[in-house]
């Protein structure tokens, strides 16, 4: 090595802690940034696990994979004693009048007289509600809280799932665009 | 006997309720009396296998030590695929599908895991790489690079050194 090079080594060795200092730092800042609770479902991109759940309101009738058939829907998992879900009410009140997606429920480990009388306080924002108390159907579809709420395309795909309450942000900076892009995806596929 | 009872009888009583404090604080973590086994091994198999399975709700907790609610339902599942004779692979293919890897304690060696298996060996052997060459250089280091003026000074200096010694003595 010649005088040079080696001087020019030792100016920069300083600089290499230094350098694995910050990746270790960004490295742990990105971890913290994380959500722990976000469990990423392995169902995205494979078809909604099948189901038949009688209907909350209407227990002659049975919600089941059919119903998604042919439209976007958002799944919305949802119970009286989740506080989250009573915070996300108010924004599936507002979205439940939207043309472009069916607003469906699951009602998920829920006592039936609480659920009902939620709905009757609060106002109905589902098309349907699968009335789940036993976390049947919430087991095959990942379920491990509430609310989730997830994306299905009209084909019965499963494209998105969103866990925690749909807040207007949530719903303009996530849920929005993959609406947005089903039906776009649609238009084309019937051009 | 009788004589060593005052001095250690309190401290005794408290190792005892300590321990017993712990049995139950094991014993109440999750109730297997809910469950039924047909024997011994079945209850074993059971066992290991809900503390292979982490709780989605407290992340820190298995299956095994979990309160959750939703801990209960999946203990129950599993309890149920064991009665119907599925073998432990296929209980934690069932979970795995529904929930994701991220249900295993012990993440599957496969691509999008290999970091986190051979990450820290990797960081081991670099470390072990930059320790050893420089133990190496320092060992055949430069002792004697000295210029032929270097060394007269340097014998100078040892030289006055040992003068100033020799005046102090």
């Amino acid at each position: 090595m010649t005088d040079n090079n080696q001087k020019k080594s030792s100016t920069f060795r300083f600089l290499v802690p230094l350098i694995i200092f910050a990746a270790l730092a960004g490295l742990l800042l990105y971890g913290l940034g994380q959500d722990p609770r976000e469990v990423p479902s392995p169902l995205i991109g494979k078809a909604a696990p099948e189901f038949e759940l009688p209907d909350l309101l209407d227990p002659s009738r049975t919600v089941s994979n059919a119903d998604l058939d042919g439209q976007i829907s958002l799944v919305n998992v949802w119970a009286s004693w989740c506080s989250a879900c009573r915070a996300e009410h108010g924004t599936l009140m507002e979205l439940a009048r939207s043309n472009d997606f069916q607003l469906i429920g699951l009602n998920w480990k829920d006592e039936k007289t609480d659920a009902l009388t939620v709905m009757r306080m609060t106002g109905n924002p589902y098309t349907l509600i699968g009335y789940d108390p036993d976390n049947s159907a919430g087991i095959d579809w990942g379920v491990y809280g509430a609310p989730e709420t997830f994306v299905v395309d009209r084909n019965g795909i499963i494209r998105h799932k969103h866990i925690g309450a749909i807040d207007p942000v949530v719903w303009e900076e996530t849920l929005a665009p993959i609406i947005e892009d089903l039906k776009r995806e649609q238009a084309a596929t019937e051009s | 006997m009788r004589l060593f009872r005052p001095k250690f009888g309190a401290r005794a009583r408290l190792l005892l309720l300590c321990g017993l404090l712990a049995i139950s604080a094991a014993a109440s973590a999750y109730t297997l009396e809910e469950f039924h086994f047909t024997s011994p091994e079945q209850e074993e198999q059971f066992r290991v296998l809900i503390g292979k399975l982490r709780c989605l709700v407290c992340q820190n907790e298995s299956l095994a030590a979990s309160q959750a609610e939703l801990a209960q339902d999946l203990r129950q599942e599993v309890y149920g695929m064991m009665r119907e004779g599925r073998s432990q692979e296929e209980i934690l293919a069932f979970l795995t599908d529904r929930y994701g890897d991220f249900v295993l304690y012990d993440p599957p060696l496969k691509p999008s895991t290999y970091v986190l298996w051979f990450g820290p060996f990797v960081l081991i052997a670099i470390a072990a790489f930059f320790m050893i060459r420089s133990l190496l250089r320092s060992r055949a280091g430069p002792p004697a690079e000295l210029s032929e003026n270097e060394r007269q000074r340097l014998q100078q200096l040892l030289d006055t050194d040992s003068s100033v010694k020799d005046e102090t003595s």
